[in-house]
């Protein structure tokens, strides 16, 4: 298990090299000038290149690279051109933000996903798996920008169980926090249902057929411990390869909600900073949610030694 | 049902004989039938027969006989969707027919086990075996976490796995196709029951570690005075270890008899074939294998009377129109289903030229009963 866990961790530093190449130069491919951005469009061209100079703009594109990746290594990610905030600062407080959406949504997807599976995985074509299969099939259609609204319109303008917009920090009021945070981890939710119930049904399905869930029957086991104890398990594969996957392009997928619901994660930051071609931010954000993006894979990595014992062994 | 067991101890109990009288098991006139979109597969079609406790039943036939339903039907474990089941099973006395799943879940594993086929695909293969052992152990004997692990490694150094303190950790896929057999063995064995079926527990595996696997099978059924229901595709297999024999073909037993009977008076001419298929080590090299001619027939559309009729060398008219039905003569424990059943070897059927296609059966039913070899080209149905 060792050695298949140091090959993935060496994995996850050469594809980290590599996004952290990739960020630094697609900024640079943007189009547009910061310094147009920060001077106005009728600056001097002499006042642009002093600007140019002070920001370290007119080096080589590698010493710029070498510059920033060492500064980031310090936790020093630059400051934002526009409010001269520190990225690391817009990050320390966007993704505390964004993480607690994805938890949320992917905690809600789980519960509501995994149960249904294993109930109408048993039966399949009746008449509880037609609706579960069909309904899903609806909510994967619905992307968050059509389901927000609508739970807006719903449950905090029509009924008032909700409110609409705002954000307080978990530390500060945690159960205002846990109560603003359930309409827009609902509008994220439903794709991440969606999926996860559409390949664990089917994997579970499969499962069932085996020759083993026969001979935990014939042990006597109850159908209940038979489905979690013997059938899950080795259904969960392909369900915990696409979460990883899903929970990776949440992180920066959040923003339409976060838009929409006015809560300042990392999302919404990122979108606002390409808008305003803040470089230094862009980079800084893109590079943070890449390598989170790399480490939640490397953490199904793990997941996978645990739940099949095989793998270790490929 | 009454449990008979109480405070389970790490020694593996020896259980005395049930309370009730009669045979352990006696299987009713069982029809089992599955609903499929060309129509009804009618895989079990009519069978009876009683198994005594610690007795050692074999139930032989081709693949697609009916035999594996038939030990799955018996024990309730067909899914009930599309399974249509019909005629009654009693085990120790109590109906399992008439049981609904938690009442079998009391059973099962408990009283009657089974051992699959391909132990590459029965166990799990995401679960150390250790724990698929105090599974049941925990279930039915009440045991703790230390207690059934205890039992767990006595049950796999019973039968025969080295050092079973550390392969109790292991996982199936570490283990060889022979060990993982055992394994299943242990499992089927751990609650001690008084029933096991083995379907074809054997076959995935090496002949070298078949004839192990059995013997290792035969010796824990002495000790723990079980009865077995072995189930084979290889007369071979149950000729030294079973008492009574049970021949299949079609869904229904076309031949029942005590096993020295059986392979001394064979009334069945299926029976007969499917003797005269196991290579003996006493034949030329490069002798032809005496495969029986065709395919075992669409059990949708059954062939009309006996059902071996278009296979059987000796088949005649009656054969083809009016179905034996399963009779002694003679001996009370021998039964066959046979209008000219074998006598000595050689059937009662009139001489009348042979309706198989061809093949080595066709000549050689050609040759035992007198006549000239048949021709090499298929003879067809010409005189009909």
């Amino acid at each position: 298990m060792g050695k298949y866990l140091i090959r993935r961790f060496i994995q996850l530093l050469v594809v980290s090299f590599i996004i952290s190449v990739l960020v630094f130069m697609l900024v640079h491919l943007l189009p547009g000038d910061p310094t147009t951005q920060i001077l106005g469009a009728n600056d001097t061209a002499a006042n642009r290149a002093i600007l140019l100079k002070q920001l370290g703009l007119n080096l080589p594109l590698w010493h710029q690279y070498t510059i920033w990746l060492n500064a980031a290594f310090h936790g020093n990610l630059g400051t934002s051109y526009l409010n001269h905030e520190s990225v690391t600062h817009i990050l320390a407080t966007g993704a505390p933000v964004s993480i607690e959406l994805i938890l949320i949504s992917q905690l809600i997807a789980f519960a509501i996903a995994i149960p249904l599976a294993l109930v109408v995985s048993r039966k399949p074509n009746r008449w509880l798996d037609n609706i579960s299969t069909t309904s899903t099939f609806g909510l994967l259609a619905l992307p968050p920008f059509v389901v927000a609204p609508i739970l807006v319109a719903v449950f905090a303008v029509g009924l008032g169980w909700f409110p609409a917009t705002g954000y307080t920090p978990f530390t500060q009021a945690p159960l205002t926090n846990l109560h603003e945070m359930i309409l827009p981890s609902v509008a994220i939710t439903a794709g991440s249902i969606a999926v996860y119930f559409r390949l664990l049904r089917s994997d579970l399905i499969s499962t069932l057929q085996q020759d083993f869930i026969t001979m935990a029957r014939s042990k006597g086991l109850s159908t209940t411990r038979i489905m979690w104890r013997h059938a899950f398990r080795p259904s969960s594969f392909s369900l915990l390869a696409a979460a990883g996957i899903n929970i990776g392009s949440l992180i920066a997928g959040t923003f339409v909600v976060e838009l929409l619901f006015a809560m300042p994660g990392i999302g919404y930051a990122l979108v606002q900073a390409v808008e305003q071609r803040d470089y230094l931010v862009v980079q800084g954000i893109s590079l943070v949610v890449a390598i989170a993006f790399v480490v939640i894979q490397f953490i199904i990595d793990f997941i996978f030694t645990i739940v099949d014992p095989r793998v270790v062994r490929e | 049902m009454a449990r008979t067991k109480g405070g389970a101890s790490n020694t593996l109990q020896f259980r005395d004989a049930g309370t009730h009288e009669g045979p352990l098991l006696v299987v009713e006139d069982l029809h089992t039938s599955f609903r499929t979109q060309r129509g009804t597969v009618r895989a079990v079609d009519g069978v009876s027969f009683e198994v005594q406790e610690g007795k050692t039943l074999g139930i032989v036939g081709e693949s697609g006989s009916g035999k594996t339903v038939l030990s799955r039907s018996i024990m309730g474990l067909l899914p009930p969707r599309d399974v249509i089941r019909s005629g009654t099973v009693h085990f120790a006395g109590h109906e399992l027919t008439a049981m609904d799943d938690t009442s079998l879940r009391e059973v099962w594993g408990a009283e009657l086990s089974m051992i699959f086929q391909d132990p590459m695909t029965a166990l799990n293969p995401v679960k150390r075996i250790g724990d698929q052992i105090c599974e049941s152990l925990a279930l039915h004997l009440g045991m703790d976490r230390k207690e059934a692990r205890s039992t767990a490694v006595e049950l796999l150094r019973s039968v025969g796995i080295p050092s079973p303190e550390q392969r109790v950790r292991w996982y199936p896929f570490q283990l060889s196709g022979g060990m993982r057999q055992r394994v299943m063995i242990a499992i089927a064995l751990a609650c001690a029951p008084r029933l096991v079926m083995a379907d074809e527990p054997t076959t995935g595996l090496d002949v070298t570690v078949q004839a192990q696997i059995l013997d290792l099978l035969a010796d824990l059924q002495r000790e723990r005075h079980m009865a077995v229901i072995l189930v084979t595709h290889d007369l071979g297999v149950v000729a030294s270890r079973a008492d009574d024999i049970i021949v299949m073909y079609a869904g229904r037993i076309v031949e029942r008899a005590p096993t020295r009977t059986l392979f001394h008076d064979t009334k069945m001419p299926y029976t007969r074939a499917l003797m005269d298929s196991i290579p003996r080590l006493a034949d030329p090299s490069g002798a032809r294998l005496n495969a029986i001619g065709g395919r075992p027939p669409d059990l949708i559309n059954p062939p009309t009377g006996c059902r071996f009729s278009p296979r059987c060398p000796y088949a005649q008219d009656k054969c083809r129109e009016l179905e034996p039905p399963l009779r002694t003569v003679g001996s009370p424990d021998h039964l066959f289903a046979c209008w000219f059943p074998l006598v000595d070897g050689m059937s009662t059927a009139p001489a009348v030229p042979v309706t198989v296609s061809s093949g080595p059966a066709a000549a050689r039913s050609a040759v035992e009963n007198g006549q000239a070899p048949a021709p090499a080209e298929p003879t067809g149905e010409a005189e009909a």
